[in-house]
C-alpha cells in the first residue's frame, strides 16, 4: 500500500495536468522516493491513477535512466565520468568508491547500505569530478572527501 | 547546495545582467527579488499589448541559450493568435549537455527571475499555462522552483488576474526522470506528455502543434531568464551589451583543465582566448592548450590555433563549431583525444533515444569500435571507419542528437588523425598513466 | 490498408522526381507520390495507413534547395519541388542505413522464416551493404515467447514499429509498447513477458523481417518450397480473402499473401491459425455404415447404396415428408444450390432448413417492398463509410474483418459510429455514441428508435446515452450503414429498414450471419419456404420457373423448418433425417435421444462430431481447401473458393449430393462446380454476377430481390456463440486454436 502523503502527492501533481498520463514520469520519481524503486505495485496504482495500461507506465520505466525496478541501496552513489570530470579524475573516483565499497557499476553492497553507478553528466561540470548521492551533489572530490563521505553516510545509516 | 557557490567566483571582466542578484543574501527569496526590480518587468509587459512584447524580445537580438540559436522573439512570433486548443509555455530545464551547469545557478539563486520571464512569454503569446521541465537530477532545484512558484502565487504575480490586468496564469513544474535527449524540444514534449522521450517530426513545429496539440513556445532557463532585463532597460539596451545580431550575454561554463572552473556571465562576442586566459586564469600547471569544446560537448572541437574566435553563434559557426549550450570545456596537451572522442561516444549512445536507425545503431558502433580501439585492439582501418559511421550519422536523423554524437568525433577524427596513429602504432594509449586525469 | 491521405483535394501540386514531371494532390506523401509515378523509394517504418514515424530513414531524397536529405515518408509534396531519388548521396545514405541495421542483426537468414521474403534481405540485395565494416561483437539476446502464437527475436528486430501500430491503430488491442533505450531497445508484450490480446497475428504478417514469428509456422519451411492458392476463408460470414501455403498436400500456414481483396492485410486468429482443422488426424477419410449399433468403415459404393436404398424403401412405406434436410452453413453456393434442388425434386419434400444465424430474408424481402434492393453495403463500403448504426452482435469477436473496417472507418475517415448493444463491446471505445440497452434488449431499442420515444429508461443499462440522441444524429448523417446482428429478426428487419430509408442519402444495410456462407444458405434456398434466390415456395410463378429451370415437379407442401423437423422427429412423423456439414446436436442443442428415433440419419462431415456418431451412414466430406466453389459472405458479395490440396478418401458435398441423384436415376447436366455456377449465375434471381471478375479473384456483390416468406418464430433465428477462438464444431479440432491462452480466461477487458 502506497502511503497517504504519497497518495496525497499523486492527486496534487495529476492535478497540475488536463492531460492525466502526464503525470506518469513525476509519479515514478515521487513514488521511487518513497519505496526506493519501483515495485509492481507502483507500476499498477500510477497505471489506476492516471487512467492508461501498466504498460505504458513500463515503457516510461525502461526509457529513463533514473527509475529502476530493482531495490537499491539506501546511498546511491552516482559518478560522474563524463568529459568535465574525467578531465578532473572522475575515472578514478569511480575507481575508489568502487573499492571502498567493494562493488561495481550498478551493484548494491550486502548491507544493502550502498549502490554505486557511474553516471553520465550530472550538470556539476564546473565541480568536477563531482557525484550524486541520492539527489544530493558532492563536488571537487577527491579521494580523501570521500573517505569521509562514506564514514559519515555509514554512521547516519546505523544512527 | 554541494559545493556550488565555491565556484560561482566571479571575474571583473564579467558583464552580470542575469546574474546580477547572485550574492545577494536570500537572493532565492520573493522579498530579495522585489527589492531588486522583480516583478516590475511583469507589470510593464502586462501593460504593452502582447504583440509589442515580443517585438521588443525580437529586437533585442536575443537567441536561443539552450544551443540552436534561434531569435527567441521570433519563435514566440509563429505561435499563431488565434487556436482553437490552449497555448502552452515550456521551460526547458533539462540541462545536460556535458560540460554546461549554468542552468543550476539561475533557478537556485534567482527561481523568480525565470518564473518572471516564463509568465511574460505566457503574456506574449496569450498563453495560460507554463511548465518547467526540471532534469530528474535537478531535485533540489525542483524544489526551490516549488518553493519560490507558491511566493509568486501568494503576491499575485501568478493564477487569475494577474496584478489586476485580467491576465491569467499557472506554471507548474515538472521532473524529468533521467533521459539527455529530452532536452530536444519535441521529446521534452512528448515526455512532459507521459510517453517515452521521443522526437517528433517537425513540420509541424511547436510553435503551431506542441503540448497537447497546442501551439506551444519553448525555451531554455536562460533564454526565459534574459527576457524580464530586456523588457525592464530595451531591445535597444540589450542588443548593444553583444556582438552584432547576438545580442546580450552569455553565461560561459569553464570546466576541465582550466584554474578558474566556474560560471560567468560575459558579452556575446566575448573573445576565447581571453576567456581561456583570463576569465579561467590559464591551465593549471602552466601546461599547453590541446583543444577546446567551445559550447558543450556536442559542438566540434577547436585547436589552439582556432581560439582566437568571438564567442558568439555565427562567430563560431564561420570556423565550423557551434556556441552551444555554452559550456566551454578546456583539455591540456596531456589529454588523450581518443579517450576524448570515446567518452564523448560513450555518452551519446547511453541517450540515443533509439527511435532512429542512424543514431541508435551509429552511436553504438562509435561506442564499441573506440572502446576497443583505445584499449589496444585497434587496426588501421578504423579511424576511417569510425570517420565515415560518423558521417553517415551526421544530417541523418530524426532529432539533432545525431548530429550532436557525430559532430565532436569527426572534429577530433581530423584535427587529431596523429593520435590515432600514435596509439595503432603503440598498440596501446600513450597517454594512459600520464596525466589525462588530476587524481 | 487505405492511403492516409483523404478528400479530393482543390487543386493539384506539380513536382519532379528524378527528371520526371508529375501532377499529384496537396497533401500528398513524397514517397506515394514516387510510387504512383513507378518510383520505389525503399522504407521500412513507412508503411500506409499507419501513422508515420520517421524512424528507418530508409526514404531519405535530396530535395533541391533543402540543406541536407530528407524523408520521403513525412515530406508532403511542394508545388515545384524537385526530388532526386537516385542520385550518389541518397544511394550512400541508404547503404549506410542498411550497413546500420546489418551491424546487430544475425545473417542466420539460411534458417530464418523470413529468409526469401525478407525486407532487409531485398533492400540489402537492391541497395548495396553486401560488405560489412563492423568488427565488433553483435548484441545476442534469446528469442522470446511471446505466446503460442508469437515468437519475438529482438537480434533480429529493426525496430520499425509496424507491429505496435497495426496492434494499437489497426487492431486496437494496444498489446506492444517498447522497452528499455538505445541500443537496448526491444518490443515488449503487455501482460509481463507474455502477450494478452486477440492473437490475430497482425504483427507476424506486417514484421518486414524476422523479429515476430509464427508459432504454427516457424522453422517449417522456405517460402520457395510452399505453393501459393488465393481462397476464402470458411470460419466467420466476414469472407476474408487468404492464401493458403501448401507443401506435401498439407497447409503450412494462411496469411493473405497479396493483400487483395476486401480485407487487404488483415486476417483474425481464426484465420490466421485456425485452418488447421483441415490437416487434424481426426478427419474421417473413409464412409461408414452402421452393422450391429456400430458404426465400421465402408466404401463410397456401399454407403451410397445403402442410403438410396434405405432413402427409397422410407419414402415408399411413409411417404417423401417423412423425409427432412439439415443443410450447412459452410459448404458453397454451388453445393447448397443442389441440396435445395435435391430435396425438392429427388426427395420430393421441403423439409429442409439449416442453422440461421441471421435474418437474410426478411432483409431481402423488406428492401424488395420497398423497392431499395441497391441499399445492400459492401464489406469494403464499410471501410470509408461516413456513418455507421450498429445493433446487436460483437464484431470483434463474431466478425473480426467487419470490426476492422469499422476501426478504418473511423480512423482513416473520422466516421461517426453509433452503437447499441446490450453488452459492454470493444467497438462501443470507437463509437460516437453508446447506447447501452439491457440484455437482450436491442430489437426494444430499434422499436424505441424508430418511434423517437423519449428516453424509453427502462431498456436502458444504468447511466446510458439515451436512444433518442442517436435517432437525432443519425437525422443530420447521410448514407448510414446500418448493420444488425442476430437480435433483429422477423417483422423488426422490415420496420428498420422502412425506417432506415427515411434517413439521409442512401442508406444502405447488412445482417449479420455467422458462418463462411451462411448469407449463400439463405440465397440458394436452404430454407423449408424459399426457392434458390428468395422466391417462395408458395408462388406458383416461382414455382413454374424452377421446374422449368429442372425439368422436374416441385413438392407444394410447406415444409418443415428447424423446429418443425425436431418436433416430427419427436412425435415420430420425421423417419429420416440427412444431415451435410452441420452439427445440430451441439448447435442447434437438438436432442440425440430423439435422433435415435430416426428410422434413418445421414451426415455428411468432416469429422466424428456428436451428430455424426450417430449416423447410420456417415460420408467422410472435403473440407473448404478441397474443393472449388463459390461462397456469399454476410453482404451478399460472392467470392470464389479455390482447391488448395486433395484429401483422400473424402468427397465434397457436391460429389456426394450428384452421386445421391444418380443413384435416384437423374441424369443433371452438371459435371463440375463450374457447371453448377453457370447455372446460379443465369438462373437465381441477384446472381447475375461478373464471372470474370470472381474467376480473377475479386468479390462481386449479388442484388437479391424477392418476397420470401415471413419469419414464422423468431427463434429459428440464432446465433452461433462464437468468440474470436471457436468457430462452431470444426474450430474443436484446430490445435493452435485450441492452444490459445486467452480463450481460457476471462478476456472481457481485452475486448
Amino acid at each position: 500500500m502506497l502511503s497517504d502523503t504519497l497518495k496525497a502527492k499523486f492527486d496534487q501533481v495529476i492535478a497540475r495536468y488536463p492531460l492525466k498520463r502526464s503525470a506518469i514520469v513525476p509519479l515514478l520519481m515521487f513514488g521511487q522516493d518513497e519505496i526506493g524503486y519501483v515495485s509492481d505495485e507502483l507500476i499498477e496504482e500510477i497505471a489506476r491513477a492516471v487512467d492508461v495500461r501498466p504498460i505504458e507506465v513500463i515503457e516510461d520505466i525502461g526509457y529513463y535512466s533514473m527509475l529502476h525496478r530493482q531495490p537499491i541501496g539506501k546511498y546511491n552513489l552516482q559518478v560522474c565520468t563524463n568529459i568535465s570530470c574525467l578531465l578532473r579524475g572522475g575515472e578514478g573516483i569511480l575507481e575508489h568508491c568502487s573499492k571502498k565499497l567493494g562493488i561495481g557499476h550498478k551493484q548494491t553492497t550486502p548491507d544493502g547500505k550502498f549502490s554505486l553507478e557511474e553516471v553520465e553528466c550530472l550538470g556539476a561540470c564546473c565541480g568536477a569530478p563531482a557525484m550524486q548521492v541520492n539527489y544530493d551533489f558532492y563536488e571537487n572530490l577527491t579521494p580523501e572527501k570521500i573517505d569521509a563521505l562514506l564514514e559519515r553516510l555509514r554512521k547516519n545509516s546505523s544512527a | 547546495m554541494g559545493d556550488y557557490e565555491n565556484y560561482l567566483k566571479g571575474s571583473p571582466l564579467e558583464v552580470k545582467v542575469i546574474t546580477r542578484r547572485i550574492g545577494i543574501p536570500n537572493s532565492a527569496s520573493i522579498d530579495v527579488f522585489l527589492q531588486n526590480d522583480g516583478y516590475k518587468a511583469l507589470a510593464k509587459a502586462l501593460a504593452m499589448k502582447p504583440d509589442e512584447v515580443i517585438n521588443e524580445v525580437k529586437n533585442s537580438g536575443l537567441r536561443g541559450r539552450g544551443g540552436a540559436g534561434f531569435n527567441t522573439g521570433m519563435k514566440w512570433s509563429f505561435v499563431p493568435k488565434q487556436s482553437a486548443k490552449p497555448k502552452y509555455v515550456v521551460c526547458n530545464a533539462d540541462e545536460s549537455e556535458p560540460g554546461t551547469c549554468k542552468d543550476r545557478p539561475l533557478i537556485e539563486f534567482d527561481p523568480h527571475q525565470l518564473i518572471e520571464g516564463v509568465a511574460i512569454a505566457g503574456y506574449s503569446i496569450q498563453s495560460n499555462q507554463g511548465y518547467i521541465y526540471v532534469r530528474g537530477e535537478y531535485r533540489y532545484l525542483l524544489d526551490i522552483l516549488d518553493r519560490a512558484l507558491q511566493e509568486a502565487y501568494a503576491r499575485g504575480y501568478l493564477g487569475k488576474n494577474i496584478l489586476g490586468t485580467g491576465f491569467n496564469f499557472d506554471i507548474a513544474t515538472h521532473t524529468g526522470a533521467g533521459a539527455y535527449e529530452c532536452g530536444e524540444e519535441t521529446a521534452l514534449l512528448n515526455s512532459l506528455e507521459g510517453l517515452r522521450g521521443y522526437p517528433r517530426v517537425k513540420p509541424p513545429f511547436p510553435a503551431v502543434v506542441g503540448l497537447y496539440g497546442g501551439p506551444t513556445v519553448v525555451n531554455n532557463v536562460e533564454t526565459l531568464s534574459n527576457v524580464p532585463s530586456i523588457l525592464l532597460n530595451g531591445a535597444d539596451w540589450y542588443s548593444k551589451l553583444g556582438s552584432a545580431k547576438n545580442g546580450g550575454t552569455r553565461l560561459f561554463c569553464l570546466s576541465g583543465h582550466i584554474n578558474r572552473p566556474g560560471v560567468y556571465e560575459l558579452p556575446m562576442g566575448f573573445p576565447l582566448r581571453r576567456i581561456i586566459e583570463e576569465v579561467g586564469g590559464g591551465i593549471p600547471g602552466g601546461k599547453k592548450l590541446k583543444c577546446v569544446i567551445p559550447g558543450g560537448s556536442s559542438c566540434p572541437v577547436l585547436t589552439p590555433e582556432e581560439i582566437d574566435v568571438p564567442m558568439d553563434f555565427d562567430s563560431l559557426s564561420k570556423i565550423g563549431s557551434m556556441l552551444g549550450s555554452g559550456g566551454v570545456v578546456i583539455m591540456d596537451e596531456d589529454t588523450c583525444m581518443v579517450k576524448a572522442a570515446l567518452r564523448i561516444s560513450r555518452f551519446y549512445a547511453h541517450e540515443s533515444c533509439g527511435w532512429c536507425i542512424p543514431c541508435r545503431e551509429g552511436t553504438s558502433w562509435l561506442k564499441t569500435l573506440l572502446t576497443r580501439f583505445h584499449a589496444g585492439g585497434g587496426v588501421a582501418e578504423d579511424p576511417d571507419t569510425a570517420l565515415d559511421v560518423a558521417f553517415n550519422i551526421l544530417g541523418k536523423t530524426l532529432c539533432p542528437l545525431g548530429d550532436a554524437a557525430a559532430l565532436p568525433v569527426i572534429s577530433i577524427l581530423k584535427k587529431f588523425r596523429h593520435e590515432f596513429e600514435d596509439h595503432l602504432k603503440l598498440g596501446a594509449c600513450p597517454y594512459e598513466r600520464s596525466a589525462v586525469t588530476a587524481s | 490498408m487505405p492511403e492516409p491521405t483523404t478528400a479530393a483535394p482543390p487543386t493539384t501540386v506539380t513536382i519532379t522526381i528524378d527528371g520526371k514531371s508529375m501532377t499529384v494532390p496537396p497533401g500528398t506523401l513524397l514517397i506515394e507520390a514516387a510510387k504512383q509515378s513507378g518510383i520505389d523509394i525503399p522504407s521500412f517504418c513507412y508503411y500506409p495507413g499507419l501513422t508515420l514515424q520517421g524512424a528507418c530513414r530508409m526514404c531519405v531524397v535530396l530535395i533541391e534547395k533543402m540543406p541536407k536529405l530528407q524523408t520521403a515518408c513525412t515530406t508532403v509534396v511542394a508545388n515545384g519541388m524537385v526530388v532526386h531519388t537516385a542520385n550518389d548521396e541518397v544511394k550512400n545514405a541508404r547503404k549506410a542505413m542498411l550497413e546500420f541495421l546489418l551491424t546487430n542483426h544475425p545473417l542466420d537468414c539460411p534458417v530464418c522464416d523470413k529468409g526469401g521474403e525478407c525486407e532487409l534481405q531485398d533492400a540489402v540485395f537492391r541497395y548495396g551493404a553486401a560488405e560489412t565494416r563492423f568488427l565488433e561483437i553483435k548484441h545476442h539476446e534469446e528469442e522470446k515467447k511471446f505466446s503460442n502464437l508469437v515468437y519475438y527475436d529482438r537480434p533480429r528486430c529493426i525496430l520499425c514499429y509496424r507491429c505496435i501500430r497495426v496492434c494499437d491503430e489497426g487492431m486496437d488491442v494496444n498489446a506492444y509498447g517498447i522497452g528499455f533505450r538505445g541500443a537496448h531497445s526491444e518490443i515488449i508484450p503487455n501482460h509481463g513477458d507474455k502477450l494478452e490480446c486477440e492473437e490475430c497475428g497482425m504483427c507476424i504478417d506486417i514484421c518486414p523481417v524476422g523479429a515476430l514469428t509464427s508459432g504454427t509456422y516457424r522453422y517449417k519451411t522456405r517460402p520457395w518450397e510452399l505453393t501459393y492458392t488465393g481462397t476464402i476463408c470458411n470460419h466467420c460470414g466476414d469472407g476474408c480473402k487468404t492464401t493458403l501455403s501448401i507443401r506435401n498436400n498439407e497447409i503450412i500456414r494462411a496469411n493473405n499473401r497479396d493483400h487483395s481483396g476486401f480485407n487487404g492485410e488483415f486476417l483474425c486468429a481464426k484465420g490466421r491459425f485456425g485452418w488447421d482443422f483441415v490437416n487434424s488426424e481426426q478427419r474421417v477419410t473413409s464412409p461408414r455404415i452402421r452393422r450391429d449399433g456400430k458404426q465400421e468403415d465402408s466404401t463410397w459404393e456401399e454407403a451410397l447404396g445403402t442410403t438410396v436404398a434405405r432413402l427409397n424403401n422410407i419414402i415408399t412405406r411413409h411417404g417423401a415428408d417423412s423425409v427432412a434436410v439439415i443443410g450447412s452453413n459452410r459448404t458453397t453456393n454451388e453445393e447448397n444450390y443442389l441440396l435445395s434442388r435435391f430435396t425438392r425434386t429427388v426427395l420430393g419434400t421441403n423439409n429442409l432448413d439449416h442453422h440461421r444465424t441471421a435474418d437474410f430474408s426478411s432483409l431481402v424481402g423488406a428492401l424488395t417492398n420497398s423497392h431499395a434492393t441497391d441499399r445492400y453495403a459492401t464489406m469494403q463500403g464499410v471501410a470509408t463509410a461516413s456513418s455507421i448504426l450498429l445493433i446487436g452482435n460483437n464484431p470483434t469477436h463474431q466478425h473480426p474483418l467487419l470490426a476492422y473496417q469499422i476501426r478504418q472507418a473511423v480512423r482513416q475517415h473520422r466516421a461517426r459510429l453509433y452503437v447499441i448493444n446490450g453488452d459492454e463491446i470493444k467497438l462501443r471505445r470507437q463509437a460516437t455514441l453508446y447506447v447501452q440497452v439491457k440484455p437482450g434488449g436491442e430489437a426494444d431499442a430499434v422499436r424505441a428508435l424508430i418511434c423517437n420515444l423519449g428516453p424509453a429508461a427502462d431498456l436502458l443499462a444504468a447511466g446510458s446515452t439515451p436512444i433518442s440522441a442517436v435517432a437525432e444524429k443519425l437525422k443530420t448523417e447521410s448514407n448510414t450503414i446500418i448493420i444488425f446482428g442476430d437480435e433483429i429478426r422477423g417483422e423488426m428487419v422490415g420496420e428498420l429498414v422502412r425506417w432506415g430509408l427515411t434517413l439521409p442519402g442512401r442508406t444502405r444495410f447488412i445482417a449479420l450471419g455467422d458462418y463462411a456462407n451462411s448469407r449463400g444458405a439463405a440465397d440458394m434456398g436452404l430454407l423449408p419456404g424459399n426457392l434458390p434466390g428468395y422466391s417462395s415456395i408458395t408462388d406458383r410463378e416461382a414455382r413454374a420457373y424452377f421446374e422449368t429451370v429442372w425439368g422436374e415437379k416441385l413438392p407444394v407442401k410447406p415444409g418443415r423448418d428447424l423446429r418443425g423437423i425436431v418436433s416430427g422427429i419427436h412425435a415420430g412423423d420425421i423417419k429420416t433425417l440427412l444431415v451435410f456439414g452441420s452439427n445440430p446436436i451441439k448447435t442447434l442443442k437438438l436432442d440425440g435421444n430423439a435422433l435415435s428415433k430416426l428410422d434413418f440419419l445421414l451426415v455428411a462431415d468432416l469429422f466424428p462430431t456428436e451428430t455424426g456418431a450417430l449416423a447410420d451412414v456417415f460420408l467422410p466430406a472435403t473440407s473448404f481447401a478441397e474443393k472449388a466453389g463459390t461462397v456469399t459472405n454476410t453482404c451478399g458479395q460472392v467470392q470464389a473458393v479455390k482447391r488448395t490440396m486433395r484429401k483422400p478418401g473424402t468427397r465434397s458435398d457436391l460429389e456426394i449430393i450428384m452421386a445421391l441423384a444418380r443413384q435416384f436415376g437423374r441424369k443433371w447436366p452438371y459435371n463440375s462446380p463450374d457447371d453448377v455456377l453457370r447455372e446460379m449465375i443465369a438462373k437465381v434471381r441477384g446472381y447475375s454476377i461478373a464471372l470474370p471478375t470472381l474467376l480473377l479473384g475479386g468479390a462481386v456483390a449479388t442484388v437479391p430481390e424477392g418476397i420470401p416468406p415471413a419469419l414464422e418464430r423468431v427463434d429459428l433465428i440464432s446465433t452461433s456463440g462464437d468468440s474470436l477462438f471457436t468457430s462452431g464444431t470444426v474450430s474443436r479440432y484446430s490445435k493452435a486454436l485450441n492452444s490459445v491462452e486467452e480463450a481460457k480466461r476471462p478476456h472481457d477487458h481485452i475486448f
